[in-house]
């Protein structure tokens, strides 16, 4: 009796908990999106299923899938091959500056598209420094820029596994006669196979799925599905060929999700008190050279042409801080409402409501999918929603948008219409940031021992003072990163931003989206300048959180 | 111990439910603001949903409101072809009262979705009702519009006079001159997919050299070195010499406008010029929303467009020509850049458009890979 008292308030607060975050994925994601793709599918109000044949026979679905996943898997395998070397020295290493150098290379992750974009051809484009090499426009520049953002997805996951992993296997090979590269390929390699495994499926998730950046190097020739998406519903209303890509999308998406869950799986454990750490010795040098290399020209040189392309003046005027005073002062021409003041204020307002969204669900949801139940069906359950609340991540912003449009019209029972409304763009940011705060958090907790757990409820504490106790503190110390990812993910958000209606006050990303557009000769130069603000926000707010990251806690190892 | 479980399992409904009561109390917040010209009662607020190269809604709201009375809110849903699309989506439950910035490409698609509710053509001013009638050829002839013309413009390829001046070339003037082995790898077009301005250049091509010679000109374009770019900005002042100092092509695609912004310094002269014989026009029109929430308002707000006030001062903000032929140009427009003459450019009807551009995207797709 009392036992079954006790257990009704426990279910529904965890009921509760999982329920609601949920709800909001459902009403907010899940309907939209799904609305959209039904109305592709209904012609006259019946089931038309015809779209499914035509398009998979065109020659260009092929070949825009083709695209997708080409990219994606060079993508990822670049990002692989230079992250492991990033990992080694930045996890493995000890040095001065060392954490400083690790913040720094979780900034390109969320760094804008749109500066990514604008980045990799003011290197790579006409007028760029390396223009000459005849790479614009190419395989190669779209893939360089795809690993540009995910080498630090790979470097912090491999990592943290890395540096808790025993060396000791390895020692005894070297010691009985292995060189290093043997005993890497024949002990570590296989050891960290989960954990590449797994940065890996999410890093082709991210590509396979990129938009922006897609849309600005690779043009149509390389458009991939995502761009193929926007194209066919944005120019030409086309819902119903629309809708087969986004359900051809959604499976990649599914089959990578799946593959990152089982992977991830593996090597997501309580986290042991082994942590190897030594200095560089002459044996690294190779490894250094790759690390300094991938630096330096995967990420500093693109940012060095933006800042250097931003500090000239329209044609023939030099080197001059114009374009950052037109931000600040702009002329009467400029499509700039009010300073750039103003937009940084409104995107760091949007973006503090998308955080507080995506961080108060993101916990909630890490609570309840970091519950290890002894009942299959509930672990099947927890693994299930753990997969649904990442699928954001893997959907159409375009998609989001218009279905967001369609299903928004005063029907959640409030008096006005939220398609119209400014509200609606911090909640498109926050679904976007959501996956991101989750796969930032879980790892904290479900690297708790569940010994500790068991000891605690041993000695008598109750679950929620066990909660309370152990995992609402661990919680909170890890919730700056969480937080500051969050928020830098926010304020570089465009594409779903750009594709709701909007109210007519601009965010920095669309800010630059529509000065680059801009025929009034001065705006690219301060579209360029507006990329470098953005990216500066970004920077400072990354590194700050990292600092907030208490030590010894291995985080972020989505 | 049963005391502090209780407590700490209220604690834990409590978190879970405070984002609800943040989110309840965000849209609360936003109430105010947001919409109130659907949720008050007065029917002295009106909402005009624009492309996003329209100018300042704050400023705009104002100047409007200060000339109709009405609150004016202004909202902004992507360039033409997604606005368009947007609206044809939303029939029914339309998102704003008004619209502008819908153009000749996309109009048929407002038409045939039953998007616009009839305006009365007496607002128009002298000139426009022509533009209106060209997008609505089954209602033409009636007392009111679906469309309202409120500017206009037209996409030419522009060349550096300088550049031709310097090596001793003669300058182009035609299609055909493009593909000529004399003007080899100096034009810079815009992917016709990527870019409304290249869309529209495409289009032009298939008004002069038909559905089924397009294709071979662009053929054409492309074994003459023409680099094909996605974005104007890319063009023109990363590839055109004319407006960049790394630019290294004297051939663009551009505006018929644009030699204006090319002028020297006491006015005298343009570096550029637009070859008239190679443009397609540009119309935007503006109109009332079928379903709309305050349709006279909508429609003051229109008259406001067509108003001297605004038509005066388009070229200035946003680029383009009034289609009122009485307002004022200025000086270094009307000297500079000065329209096609009628007929001499290269168009389409809205529904042959609308009828052609896929299968043209994809007929180019083909061809020169684009």
């Amino acid at each position: 009796m009392r036992a079954s008292d006790r257990r009704l308030p426990r279910a529904l607060a965890w009921g509760a908990a999982a329920a609601i975050p949920a709800l909001f994925v459902g009403v907010f994601f899940l309907w939209p999106v799904l609305a959209l793709i039904a109305t592709g599918f209904t012609s006259d109000g019946r089931l038309d299923l015809a779209g499914i044949p035509e398009v998979l026979g065109l020659e260009r679905s092929w070949r825009v899938l083709g695209n997708t996943l080409a990219q994606a898997s060079l993508a990822t395998a670049l990002s692989i091959a230079l992250g492991i070397p990033a990992a080694f020295v930045l996890y493995k290493l000890k040095f001065r500056g060392r954490s400083f150098l690790r913040g720094l290379l979780t900034v390109p992750f969320v760094l804008p598209t749109v500066v990514v974009g604008v980045a990799f051809t003011a290197l790579f484009g006409p007028g760029g420094s390396l223009h000459v090499l005849g790479l614009d426009r190419s395989l190669l520049v779209v893939v360089l820029a795809l690993a540009f953002f995910n080498v630090t997805v790979v470097a912090r996951t491999v990592g943290g596994y890395w540096s808790q992993l025993d060396s000791r296997q390895a020692q005894a090979a070297r010691m009985l006669g292995a060189g290093p590269v043997r005993a890497f390929l024949a002990i570590t390699l296989p050891a960290l196979g989960p954990a590449i495994a797994s940065a890996g499926a999410l890093v082709f998730l991210f590509c396979a799925t990129s938009f922006g950046v897609v849309l600005i190097l690779g043009g149509r020739e390389f458009a991939n599905i995502e761009t193929e998406i926007y194209r066919l519903t944005v120019q030409f209303l086309d819902l119903r060929s629309a809708a087969v890509l986004s359900l051809v999308q959604f499976a990649i998406v599914a089959l990578a999700l799946l593959a990152s869950s089982l992977l991830r799986k593996k090597h997501e454990r309580a986290y042991g008190m082994r942590h190897e750490e030594r200095t560089a010795r002459q044996g690294d040098a190779p490894v250094l050279i790759v690390f300094g290399a991938t630096l330096i020209f995967l990420h500093v040189l693109p940012i060095a042409a933006l800042v250097w392309r931003s500090l000239q003046g329209v044609k023939g005027t030099g080197v001059t801080f114009a374009n950052y005073v037109a931000l600040v002062d702009p002329p009467e021409s400029s499509p700039l409402r009010g300073t750039v003041f103003d937009a940084i204020g409104l995107s760091l307002w949007i973006a503090c409501l998308a955080t507080l969204i995506a961080v108060v669900f993101g916990m909630m949801v890490v609570l309840v999918v970091s519950r290890k139940p002894r009942s299959r069906l509930l672990q099947r359950s927890i693994s299930l929603y753990d997969s649904a609340i990442m699928l954001p991540l893997g959907i159409s912003a375009v998609t989001l948008g218009f279905g967001l449009l369609l299903t928004m019209h005063r029907r959640l029972g409030i008096g006005f219409d939220l398609r119209t409304s400014i509200v609606l763009i911090p909640i498109a940011q926050a679904l976007i940031a959501l996956p991101l705060v989750v796969r930032t958090l879980l790892p904290v907790l479900r690297g708790i021992d569940t010994r500790t757990r068991e000891a605690a409820m041993m000695l008598g504490a109750t679950p929620a003072r066990v909660l309370a106790t152990i995992d609402f503190p661990l919680l909170g110390r890890t919730a700056g990163l969480a937080l500051g990812f969050a928020f830098a993910v926010s304020l570089g958000e465009f594409g779903a931003t750009a594709f709701l209606v909007r109210p007519d006050a601009q965010t920095l990303p669309v800010v630059i989206a529509t000065l680059v557009g801009n025929p009034e000769p001065a705006s690219y130069g301060a579209a360029l300048a507006a990329s470098v603000v953005l990216g500066v926000l970004s920077a400072g707010i990354m590194l700050g959180a990292e600092r907030l990251r208490p030590a010894g806690i291995s985080t972020g190892s989505w | 111990m049963t005391y502090v479980r209780n407590r700490s399992t209220a604690r834990l409904v409590a978190i879970s439910a405070l984002p609800l009561a943040a989110a309840l109390a965000l849209t609360g917040c936003s109430n105010g603001g947001a919409d109130e010209g659907e949720t008050g009662a007065e029917s002295s607020a009106v909402t005009i949903v624009v492309h996003d190269s329209f100018i300042d809604g704050e400023a705009f709201g104002a100047a409007a409101k200060a000339a109709t009375g009405y609150d004016v809110e202004v909202m902004t849903a992507g360039d033409g072809g997604e606005l368009t699309n947007k609206l044809v989506l939303t029939q029914g439950a339309p998102i704003a009262d008004a619209f502008f910035g819908v153009d000749n490409t996309f109009a048929s698609r407002i038409i045939d979705g039953d998007v616009a509710a009839p305006v009365d053509a007496s607002i128009l001013p002298q000139g426009a009702l022509e533009l209106a009638n060209a997008v609505n050829p089954d209602g033409a002839g009636g007392d009111s519009v679906p469309l309202v013309p409120v500017d206009m413009g037209a996409t030419c390829i522009n060349i550096d006079t300088a550049w031709f001046a310097e090596q001793g070339v003669a300058e182009p003037e035609t299609f055909e001159d493009l593909t000529d082995e004399q003007y080899r790898d100096l034009t810079v077009l815009l992917d016709p997919t990527a870019s409304s301005t290249g869309a529209s250049f495409m289009i032009a091509t298939v008004a002069a050299f038909g559905e089924d010679g397009f294709a071979d000109y662009w053929k054409q374009l492309d074994e003459n070195g023409a680099r094909i770019v996605q974005g104007w900005s890319d063009a023109y002042y990363g590839e055109f010499t004319g407006a960049s100092d790394s630019g290294t092509r004297p051939i663009v695609l551009s505006y018929s406008s644009s030699p204006a912004f090319t002028v020297n310094e006491d006015g005298t002269a343009s570096t550029t010029r637009a070859l008239l014989d190679t443009c397609s026009t540009q119309v935007e029109y503006a109109g009332v929303l079928e379903g709309a929430a305050n349709p006279e308002g909508a429609q003051a707000v229109i008259e406001y467009l067509l108003s001297s006030e605004f038509q005066q001062s388009i070229p200035d903000e946003m680029y383009m020509y009034p289609v009122d032929e009485s307002a004022e140009l200025p000086a270094a427009w009307a000297e500079f850049a000065p329209l096609p003459a009628e007929g001499q450019t290269h168009d389409l009807s809205s529904s042959e458009v609308q009828a052609g551009l896929q299968d043209w995207l994809r007929t180019l797709g083909d061809t020169v890979g684009l």
